[in-house]
């Protein structure tokens, strides 16, 4: 025993004098207490959520896209549910008497206390039905959730969709709670932030019965919600449809883009589905059905496919000669049918022994030309190396948007980068150490090889080429409502590296691939609308995919497009006609009669079986 | 007899948590699984001979601070506090286990012989013993949980640490509320204030008393005068520290020269004071996070934040409230069920005794523990070897911290810092970390005859 042992009553006193303490606001909070006197009459304090309603979706001419319909809910609290007549329940809903058991067992697996799902999206008839009949059911109880709906009943892919927040998704914004929608791909996932509106929340006494008894202090601490914002996109909504049917049965894809200012007119990938099959409750059947085609109709081959751009690349190659200065508008390269290097030969289609013009070179795609202006491009003497000539040829693809990310409002990772190899990805595969030679790259001349490029970056190419030297970043948001204008980026045009003077021959050749009498697309030729295009063929394993990408007009041109058809081969049999087709119905609004035979040849080729697609509309 | 007299006690703790852990569908298998472990851990404890504890008391410290800097770098984040260990199955977080290490440590620091408390050595490696832990919690973003080494204050007391410390403690915790409650000038004021009355009455007599008022608030009323004038834009708070410190350092320096002691502490308090209140602004607004910020100005009524922290402390109280004298009975608490409380189970356990058992359950639990800690001290007391009492002591505060800390957080009277409450929030780390510490003492107990 030591002389500090008296000090064990101190300590023992501060503990005592807390425990005092503490008994004594329990006292005061147990017992004296009015406030909570309220809640000891079994009612409960809850904070209920109020849900803003979804900003809605219109196109360019203010036709809805994309509205809210109310869906029900029958949620269960395991705990409070007494006997109850399962048949009449089964009977309103037209569920299994089985469904039903797994169900509660499910919930009743989850938690006794909190409610939990049982059957999701009841139709407003049976809602009906069951509201009325509710009081007999204790323990379940509905709810109100919104859900998308589409007049269209086009762009799926374009729109996407809502659905249940991830953990991924409350982990990364606080805003969240689980079982909130979130935008799933596309505009609602890109625009989510606009369209979700904020949350409110409402305070109630409830009852253990769940039951409304009023508000908390009068409503002064609650928070209405504020309704999320409408936008309006860029895309026309008859074209978008028109697109999509003129590709049905077809696999591949249509994009439109006005080049004076970027905005995108339609954008279809084929096989496209109806967007109200993921809606409701056959939404994770038909999700399934979706994911197993394998015609990946899932996939949106509009941005996230990848092909190489064929006879269609040729104008780039062209324009970086003329602005390299190692061709100008008088260069004549005579062509024998093919282009020969060492032992070997590159096919042409046409032939001039006497000399291609620049112009007839883009008409005729001449592949003996851009194989020669290709060699100068790299081999040219300034860069020192090819290497160096190759990287040079880089730079001017870049500004024509071909092998970057193109920073469109698409939802990041639903856009592709395409592919324009590096030195080093050459470097690797091809001259592994060795002297660099532009012969062994050759096909790059001519749009094939390694070169990658989405339907997107064709487009805006061809937007780029149409503008003389520059592109607007493409984009499908046109306004959002309390917005006076859309992002910076897409305002300001985006200047490439060649000069605009060097534009009109290419543009001329171009022009004359819709002329009569050897024009490849001279069957496509809108008569009273003076179009540019070029036609062309993608390699590819199986059959080649035909391309064709074209402006109209001429002069101050107001679209652009290009379309790819999988496996058809020419570019003159498919995919330039359709895109004619769409240019006409943008530009005229209609069909004229003496084309109606092409529309008709179009709508019913099918390239994909003889059967019936079912997910087809 | 003491052991079995003990263990069911424990026992009763036992089937007490046992049952209201019953309701947490999800976690009461696994927390049974912990009690299990727990119970295996207590027995192991009880094995080991006592000479071991005594022996390996630094090695065991040494290894858990360690594992408290190797959290740091390979800890998982949870609630923002970067202290857990994730191991798949369970989660362990180390600073649970340094509670009792650092308990072993100190007792045998203090055990030493010839050890004297105030001598300036031992209250630096004191300092250590409890720094180094209390930094590294600290730094895990786990401020919570490093206060609970503030409790070994007492244990200290009780070796013979003078009561001024404690005073002193109270004092801190005081200016510490002021500070955050009125704002750094006001406090200022107050504590010069205090400062003359003291020099006033303990002073060196009525004589001198006068002139430095006098000379204080003249120069205080000039310099406002000159603030004003020049537009220096110094205010009258920085005028009042200008002046009051100035004064103070003169009559510091004056009385050390004329050996008036009384004076000399009065004006060290005071100048202390005023750092410290200076030094409580900045770290409240630099080191707290933003969370613990608000959990404290709430506590103070600064704010009133019904739908963030404050509703979790009005959510407890209106569960407990709800309870009345005799509760809603067993498992039929309605508040607490709905999940309104939030991290019930493990932090706001108390909620759910409150809800089901009423007062008498509350004021029972309360009791309970209080002589559970009464005896706990009573034992330590009559220990004959100083690492035993002081390992014991070490026992009894960290619990009575625990268990101030819990509870009155669960009715305002405390700030929301998620420590759990001995022996009945969920979690294993929690769980086990009480039983070692708990069983040490028992075993260091049992052993008391043989050490004769
Ligand atoms: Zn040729």
């Amino acid at each position: 025993m030591d002389s500090y042992s008296k000090r064990k009553f101190i300590i023992s006193g501060i503990f005592l004098m807390v425990g005092l303490l503490f008994i004594v606001k329990l006292f005061n909070l147990q017992i004296l207490d009015t406030e909570f006197k309220q809640y000891a009459t079994r009612n409960v304090l809850r904070k209920t959520v109020q849900y803003p309603s979804r900003g809605l979706i219109y196109d360019r001419n203010h036709k809805l896209l994309v509205y809210n319909q109310a869906a029900y809910d029958l949620l269960v609290t395991p705990r409070e549910v007494k006997a109850f007549d399962t048949l009449m329940l089964c009977n309103i809903l037209k569920i299994d008497i089985e469904d039903l058991r797994t169900g509660l067992k499910k919930a009743t697996d989850y938690s006794r206390y909190k409610p939990s799902i049982l059957v999701n999206q009841i139709s407003s008839k049976q809602y009906a039905l069951l509201q009325e009949k509710l009081y007999r059911f204790p323990g379940f109880f509905t709810q109100t959730r919104t859900i998308r709906d589409y007049p269209y009943r086009s762009a799926a892919h374009l729109l996407g969709g809502i659905g249940e927040v991830n953990s991924r998704d409350l982990k990364r914004d606080k805003y969240y709670s689980s079982g909130d929608y979130i935008g799933k791909g596309g505009v609602e996932k890109s625009y989510e932030e606009v369209l979700r509106g904020k949350k409110g929340i409402r305070f109630e006494l409830k009852d253990a019965h769940n039951r409304v008894k009023g508000s908390y202090r009068g409503g002064e601490l609650d928070t209405s919600a504020i309704r999320g914002r409408n936008v309006t996109l860029t895309i026309d909504a008859d074209l978008q449809a028109y697109g999509e049917k003129l590709m049905q049965n077809k696999k591949g894809s249509i994009v439109a883009i006005d080049p004076s200012t970027g905005e995108v007119l339609c954008v279809v990938s084929s096989p496209a589905f109806d967007p109200t099959l993921l809606i409701g409750r056959e939404r994770g059947k038909n999700y399934s059905v979706l994911l197993k085609d394998t015609l990946k109709p899932l996939f949106n081959r509009a941005l996230m496919a990848s092909y190489p751009p064929g006879s269609t690349f040729k104008m780039a190659n062209a324009l970086i000669g003329l602005q390299e200065k190692v061709i100008d508008f008088n260069t004549k390269i005579p062509c024998y049918g093919a282009f020969f290097y060492g032992n070997r030969s590159l096919g042409c289609h046409h032939k001039n022994e006497y000399g291609t013009s620049l112009i007839e070179s883009v008409e005729m795609s001449c592949n003996t030309y851009y194989c020669n202006v290709f060699r100068y491009i790299l081999e040219a003497p300034k860069f020192g190396t090819v290497k160096k000539g190759y990287e040079n040829w880089i730079r001017h693809l870049h500004s024509m948007g071909f092998g970057i990310h193109l920073n469109t409002d698409f939802p990041r990772g639903e856009e592709l980068t395409g592919l324009v190899p590096s030195t080093d990805y050459y470097e690797k595969r091809v001259f592994k150490g060795m002297r660099w030679r532009s012969l062994w790259i050759i096909s790059l001349a001519i749009g094939q090889g390694e070169l990658g490029v989405t339907p997107l970056q064709l487009t805006n190419y061809t937007a780029y080429l149409a503008n003389r030297g520059h592109y607007y970043i493409p984009h499908v948001v046109k306004a959002v409502e309390g917005e006076e204008q859309i992002d910076e980026r897409f305002l300001k045009p985006q200047q490439g590296t060649i000069d605009s003077a060097y534009f009109e021959p290419i543009i001329e050749g171009m022009y004359r691939v819709s002329l009569p009498p050897r024009g490849t697309a001279r069957m496509s030729r809108i008569p009273g609308i003076e179009m540019c295009g070029k036609t062309g063929t993608a390699q590819n394993q199986g059959e080649d995919h035909s391309v064709f990408t074209a402006f109209a007009p001429k002069d101050k041109p107001k679209i652009a497009i290009s379309v790819y058809v999988e496996n058809a081969k020419w570019g003159s049999t498919y995919a330039a006609p359709i895109a004619s087709l769409i240019m006409e119905k943008y530009l005229n609004d209609s069909i004229m009669e003496s084309r109606k035979w092409l529309e008709k040849k179009m709508l019913d080729a099918d390239l994909i079986h003889k059967g019936v697609n079912l997910l087809n509309h | 007899m003491v052991l079995l007299g003990w263990t069911s006690i424990y026992a009763a703790v036992y089937n007490e948590e046992h049952s209201s852990i019953l309701d947490m569908s999800q976690q009461y298998g696994k927390q049974l699984l912990w009690i299990i472990a727990a119970i295996v851990i207590g027995f192991f404890m009880l094995v080991v001979d006592s000479k071991f504890y005594v022996a390996f008391s630094y090695p065991v410290y040494a290894v858990t601070s360690l594992l408290l800097l190797a959290v740091l770098f390979l800890g998982t984040e949870i609630n923002g506090a970067r202290s857990w260990f994730d191991l798949g199955v369970v989660r362990l977080q180390p600073s649970e286990f340094a509670k009792f290490a650092t308990a072993l440590a100190l007792a045998k620091y203090t055990s030493k012989h010839n050890f004297k408390v105030h001598r300036l050595n031992s209250l630096l490696t004191m300092g250590a013993i409890l720094g180094i832990p209390m930094l590294l919690i600290v730094l895990q973003g786990d401020a919570g949980s490093a206060l609970v080494y503030a409790v070994f204050t007492l244990v200290l007391f009780r070796e013979g640490l003078s009561g001024v410390v404690l005073f002193f403690g109270f004092l801190v915790g005081l200016v510490f509320i002021l500070t955050l409650l009125l704002g750094t000038g006001e406090v200022l004021a107050i504590v010069s204030i205090g400062a003359f009355l003291a020099y006033y009455f303990l002073g060196a007599g009525k004589k001198i008393i006068l002139k430095p008022f006098l000379y204080v608030a003249g120069s205080f009323a000039m310099l406002l005068g000159v603030d004003n004038l020049f537009t220096l834009g110094l205010g009258w708070e920085y005028a009042l520290l200008i002046t009051s410190v100035i004064s103070g350092l003169i009559i510091f320096v004056l009385s050390l020269k004329k050996r008036w002691k009384n004076v000399t502490t009065i004006m060290m308090v005071f100048l202390g004071s005023v750092m410290f209140t200076y030094s409580v602004n900045y770290a409240f607004e630099n080191i707290l996070q933003q969370h613990q910020r608000s959990r404290i100005n709430l506590l103070l009524g600064k704010i009133s934040d019904p739908l963030g922290v404050g509703w979790h402390v009005k959510q407890s109280m209106t569960a407990i409230g709800s309870g009345g004298v005799t509760g809603k009975g067993f498992l039929q608490g309605t508040q607490t069920k709905f999940k309104f409380v939030p991290e019930q189970s493990t932090d706001f356990i108390f909620c759910t005794v409150g809800e089901e058992w009423g007062f008498i359950g509350t004021t029972a639990l309360i009791c309970l523990f209080l002589f559970f800690l009464i005896r706990l001290v009573f034992l330590a007391e009559r220990q004959r070897s100083v690492f035993s009492r002081v390992y014991g002591y070490s026992v009894a505060c960290i619990l009575f911290f625990h268990f101030a800390i819990n509870i009155g957080m669960t009715i305002k009277l405390a700030p929301v810092i998620g420590i759990p409450l001995p022996f009945f929030s969920y979690g294993g780390s929690s769980l086990w970390s009480f039983t070692i510490l708990l069983f040490i003492f028992l075993r260091l107990d049992a052993s008391r005859l043989e050490r004769l």
